[in-house]
């Protein structure tokens, strides 16, 4: 069964994907994350995910999926002009 | 973006991207032949950890295997992404369909070469891996990044052995220059055959696989090596080597050599996969207790 590994790296950070492994249960996959991935003390939590479990945006279809943000300059602060001089905007 | 003007851009395919077959089947064979080099690999080195010379060595020399293991596992995983299997690519290694290293064919006969293999053959990896980190496929290049993060204490550990043994008794030194005469051919045969003779090399340069020919890679090596080498005031065994004033030029290299370990002739190839196929034996209880402990123990729906 393959797992997905997820590794915070210290305390103040979220989790990020570190990679993948085999491992029949949870319990054998995270013993196995550990050995795998931290070796050089890379993590203080770990998280393991069956891959199976992961649901994903489909990449073929991900122009529409993200097109409605594309038209959408005005939710950055840059869209704006700020008048010379003035500062705290 | 499609597949082309990714690479165009220098972009990154991740692993549900389009692609073209080929590109996935050369990563695939690329991948598989990485990883299989890396836990082949362990073998040499782990038949001295029993006789390491200090503790500290063996302390060190186990970390170092136990990365090369991991290092597989790494690769495996980059390869599974794009829709193999490990344990496939596994019985392909077992059945000789797919190649390692072939550095990996040669025996450590003394301490000295556990020692000139983290100097060399770890240099000479460096040396190829780093350019990965920037591959077009981003599980591999991420996995060639964490890898290579933690190659440089392979070879920077070998280097350290070396230098002790060349500053040690007679024995020692000769010792050192031996293993240095053993290592540095095969060592530069791990770039592979020269670009002219390297028919996928153009290929994965225009897929932004490879970054660099086999022959500037190994131009690198030789340059970066050879001061190293007069620093532990061994020489290297290559009566034509010269300074054109810019670089250290290599005499040629004997081709026959790596054909002949290509298709299965090396000192030690036999037992190399003899070895890996019997440990993948021994390992089968293991696999099957874990299986068993975990559909016994797999919460009922």
């Amino acid at each position: 069964m393959l797992w997905e590994v997820f590794v915070r790296s210290r305390r103040g950070l979220s989790h990020t994907h570190v990679g993948s492994l085999h491992a029949d249960d949870a319990h054998l996959a995270l013993r196995n994350a550990r050995d795998v991935y931290t070796r050089r003390q890379e993590g203080t939590s770990i998280w393991v995910v069956p891959a199976a479990q992961i649901v994903a945006s489909s990449p073929d279809e991900k122009d529409a999926f993200f097109d409605p943000a594309g038209d959408k300059p005005y939710r950055h602060p840059t869209f704006y002009d700020v008048p010379e001089g003035l500062t705290h905007l | 973006m499609d597949f082309q003007q990714v690479i165009d851009t220098d972009g990154r395919i991740e692993p549900r991207d389009q692609m073209p077959d080929a590109y996935r089947q050369t990563l695939v064979r690329q991948i598989a032949q990485h990883a299989h080099s890396e836990i082949i690999g362990m073998q040499p080195e782990g038949n001295w950890i029993t006789r390491a010379p200090s503790l500290r060595r063996k302390a060190i020399l186990v970390a170092k295997v136990q990365d090369e293991a991991g290092h597989g596992l790494y690769l495996y995983g980059a390869a599974e992404t794009l829709g193999v299997d490990r344990a496939e690519l596994l019985d392909l290694l077992h059945a000789g369909r797919q190649k390692y290293s072939t550095i990996f064919n040669y025996p450590t006969t003394s301490w000295a070469d556990v020692a000139a293999i983290g100097w060399l053959v770890d240099g000479a990896a460096i040396m190829n891996q780093v350019p990965l980190t920037r591959c077009s496929y981003g599980p591999y290049a991420r996995a060639m990044t964490r890898i290579c993060k933690e190659e440089s204490f392979h070879q920077r550990q070998g280097f350290e052995a070396m230098t002790v043994l060349s500053r040690g008794t007679a024995a020692q030194q000769q010792m050192a220059q031996d293993a240095l005469d053993r290592w540095w051919w095969p060592a530069l045969m791990m770039f592979g055959p020269p670009d002219a003779a390297s028919p996928n090399s153009a290929q994965s340069m225009a897929w932004g696989i490879k970054r660099f020919g086999n022959d500037e890679l190994r131009q690198r090596f030789v340059d970066a090596t050879v001061p190293q080498a007069e620093f532990l005031g061994l020489t290297v065994p290559d009566p034509a080597l010269s300074w054109d004033g810019e670089h250290h030029r290599s005499g040629e290299i004997d081709w026959t050599e790596f054909a002949e370990v290509m298709k299965g002739n090396g000192p030690c190839n036999r037992q190399r996969l003899e070895f890996r196929q019997q440990a993948h034996a021994d390992g089968a209880w293991v696999r099957e207790a874990a299986q068993a402990y975990a559909s016994k123990h797999r919460p009922v729906a």
